[in-house]
């Protein structure tokens, strides 16, 4: 069983701990820092980068326009090639559609391939209540699981763990689930992987149920693509006899030709390869060669009501690459865990409140976790402007405005916990226009220089606890002119 | 050429010898400057913290106290990043969602003529060597909105490069942000402050003395970080050091070298 995003606390309050996690940062620190030079040099190879970004972003921006188009030809073409495709509105839908299928098959044991969507719908914790159980192939969501743990990395699911935490958790866990780990195992890479394709072969011969997401679904063929580095994909695309993918409804590209760009794109970004080792292609089934049996669970789960909103729709170009994360400064300090979603950093901090709606404090501060530095942008193979979805959704929190909620177009009010502020805003952005008003708070603050303290009390201690605060000048730059410059000054003079 | 002055809310009361700095700095340099005090704050504190409709009449004041000028300079990254990338979108949401009137032009046509210092010295008046003197070690850490949103790339440096006597010490990790974002270090306290940490222990490792910027607003929270430390170095402001800023009664600031307009 793995963990729960269910009543998380607000990304500063999970931060407060999570950046005190000396270990934590440290591990972040390095993953991060080692994925982030690789990739400058694998995007610097190309020199039509930003042309590729560029042709990314328009292909996914005219997708989205029609993509009550595509997904009828995808569900066209894959019903054609043998597929048969399940419509999900949500995440209970998607979990009972997909529990359906596994129990129909009689089996109670399911593989599975690293997949955002299922993570997304905690579709383990629906198959485990169903008497089925999800085993995850992927390395890293590999360790998540066996270690009772919550992903914290698009990519990297266990970025958080380092190789001796893996292997104290391949100890102690493995025979739960399986194949025990070896006697004396090391903490060297060799080691754990070969561990872990012990454990995980096993599984993969004996399985006839697999559970997959996709990275892409060509609508003109109904071809599926999953891309991954391990093989263990492969494996259980191929193996057993039934395959069950669920599918982001954002995820469809329409032609070949779109899905080239995007070939390029992603492997630069992600792992910083020119070409990913395992490119696993499908449509519908094929006598005699994979499962006999495939199914496609598109998912909606707030994606139709984020594409009501013509800024924050972008976040839903995301091929989850996860460079952004691997560039941000408040990733790596917080961690994965404080975004309270398995689409944490960046993008989580965009994508989250959309797909879920501000629906608690954790949502609400989600867009505020950002010193909107803007490397995200500068990263992002389809040039998703986040600082500005940041804000506009900052907007939504804090003055309440239009959204669609499960298809209805409504008017949300300002979030609760902002009145204080919002009367602060109120009073700062009348002060800013009166400058007189302004003059006076000036030259009120400078007479009162001697008497200012060190440290603030209330809310003004988030700053002074670890910061001194700034003298203030005996003279506003404003008075300096007016004495220095003979008062040219209009509206502001005397007053 | 009339230019306006833009010297920010936060340089006029807090840090009001950069922008004594600034008007220093361009009269050596033979440009008149024009300080129009019908000025304010560009917003951008409200704007990034959600209330966007509060910003309006800050931009319509901004397009108004600058409307005669040909040049609009500003010694804040994040301040002119914030005119030229924010107000046309927000003037242009105004005007959409019914407000504004004939505004829109106005502001956008302001944001256009606003320039960041450095990019004014360099593309506008072509210099780089301004003729100011700073015989001290510097750390040039490059602002967020400097680096990705205005694009200032290695003006600063080379602006740097031609002070006499200043040597310039190399920041590692300069691009990373510094943990300020205005109401971020407030209401994301711990990770504000673990980024500021992290930055003011790779300056004070550059054994720099001096901290340059071409933004008040990181210096305050980089400067605040560096004075509860006890480290040595000290926050200047870029305009400062290209001042020479010989009205200055506190060390340890150059003083103006020859001083012509060139
Ligand atoms: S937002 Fe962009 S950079 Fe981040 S995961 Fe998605 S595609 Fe990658």
């Amino acid at each position: 069983m793995t963990g729960t995003y269910l009543g998380m606390p607000s990304f500063p309050r999970a931060a407060e701990a999570s950046t005190r996690d000396a270990r934590l940062r440290a591990n972040l620190r390095r993953a991060t820092g080692t994925i982030r030079a690789k990739r400058d040099r694998a995007v610097a190879e190309l020199d039509d980068w930003e042309r590729l970004r560029a042709a990314g972003a328009a292909v996914k921006d005219r997708t989205l326009r029609h993509l009550d188009h595509y997904l009828v030809q995808l569900e066209e073409s894959v019903t054609r090639a043998g597929g048969t495709v399940h419509w999900a509105a949500d995440a209970a839908e998607a979990n009972r559609i997909v529990t359906g299928l596994v129990l129909a098959t009689g089996e109670r044991e399911v593989v599975k391939v690293k997949s955002m969507a299922t993570q997304e719908t905690g579709l383990n914790g629906a198959l485990a209540a169903a008497g089925i159980r999800a085993y995850e192939t992927d390395l890293a969501e590999l360790i998540v699981q066996l270690g009772d743990d919550l992903p914290s990395h698009i990519l990297v699911p266990a970025i958080h763990r380092n190789r001796s935490e893996i292997r104290d958790i391949f100890r102690s866990r493995m025979a739960d689930w399986g194949l025990p780990a070896p006697e004396g195992l090391t903490d060297s890479p060799a080691d754990l992987a070969e561990a872990a394709r012990l454990h995980l072969r096993e599984k993969f011969l004996r399985a006839k149920v697999a559970v997959s997401g996709a990275n892409f679904a060509v609508a003109e063929t109904g071809t599926l693509v999953v891309v991954e580095s391990e093989g263990n994909g492969r494996m259980c695309l191929t193996l057993p006899e039934t395959l069950i993918s669920v599918v982001g409804i954002e995820k469809v590209v329409p032609t070949w030709r779109d899905l080239e760009i995007f070939l390029q794109l992603l492997p630069r970004s992600s792992t910083a390869e020119r070409m990913n080792p395992y490119t696993s292609m499908w449509a519908g089934t094929t006598d005699g060669d994979g499962p006999r049996a495939f199914h496609l669970v598109l998912l909606d789960n707030g994606r139709t009501d984020t594409l009501a909103d013509t800024t924050g729709r972008r976040a839903l170009r995301c091929i989850r690459c996860s460079a952004c994360l691997n560039v941000c400064p408040v990733y790596e300090r917080a961690g994965g865990h404080a975004y309270g979603s398995p689409y944490p950093g960046p993008i989580g901090a965009v994508l989250t409140p959309q797909l879920r709606g501000l629906a608690s404090p954790l949502e609400e501060s989600l867009p505020f976790a950002s010193s909107l530095c803007g490397a995200c942008f500068e990263a992002c193979p389809v040039a998703i402007d986040i600082p500005e979805i940041l804000v506009h959704l900052r907007e939504r929190v804090a003055e309440g405005g239009p959204v669609t909620i499960r298809g209805t177009r409504t008017v949300i009010r300002p979030a609760k916990r902002h009145g204080a502020e919002r009367a602060v805003m109120a009073a700062a952005g009348w002060a800013l226009d009166h400058p007189r008003a302004l003059r006076r708070g000036q030259r009120l603050l400078a007479r009162t220089r001697g008497l200012h303290p060190r440290r603030l009390p209330g809310p003004g201690r988030a700053w002074s606890d670890t910061r001194d605060l700034p003298d203030v000048p005996p003279e506003s730059f404003r008075d300096w002119w007016a004495r220095t410059r003979g008062g040219t000054g209009r509206a502001g003079g005397t007053s | 050429m009339r230019v306006g002055l833009f010297v920010t809310c936060v340089n006029d009361t807090l840090y009001p010898r950069t922008g004594r700095a600034v008007v220093t700095l361009l009269e050596r340099l033979g440009v008149r400057v024009d300080f129009p005090a019908e000025q304010s704050c560009c917003g951008q504190p409200l704007f990034n913290t959600g209330y966007r409709h509060r910003t309006e009449p800050l931009l319509r004041r901004y397009a108004a106290a600058f409307s005669d000028h040909d040049y609009i300079v500003t010694p804040s990254g994040s301040c002119a990043a914030m005119v030229r990338d924010n107000y046309p979108r927000i003037a242009a949401k105004a005007a959409a969602e019914g407000r504004g009137g004939a505004v829109p032009e106005a502001v956008t046509e302001a944001a256009a003529r606003t320039y960041e210092l450095t990019e004014f010295l360099v593309d506008v008046l072509g210099v780089t060597d301004v003729g100011a003197r700073y015989p001290h070690t510097v750390t040039y850490h490059p602002t967020c909105h400097g680096l990705r949103v205005l694009g200032l790339g290695d003006r600063p440096r080379r602006l740097l490069e031609h002070v006499e006597g200043l040597e310039l010490r190399e920041l590692p990790g300069a691009e990373e942000c510094c943990g300020f974002g205005g109401t971020f270090a407030v209401k994301n306290p711990a990770v504000s402050a673990a980024m500021g940490a992290d930055k003011a222990r790779a300056v004070t490792a550059t054994g720099a003395r001096t901290l340059c910027t071409v933004d008040n607003s990181c210096l305050m929270h980089l400067g605040g970080i560096l004075a509860r430390e006890g480290s040595p170095v000290r926050p200047v402001h870029i305009a400062e050091i290209l001042a020479g800023a010989e009205d200055d009664p506190e060390p340890p600031h150059g003083t103006a070298r020859g001083g012509g307009a060139r």
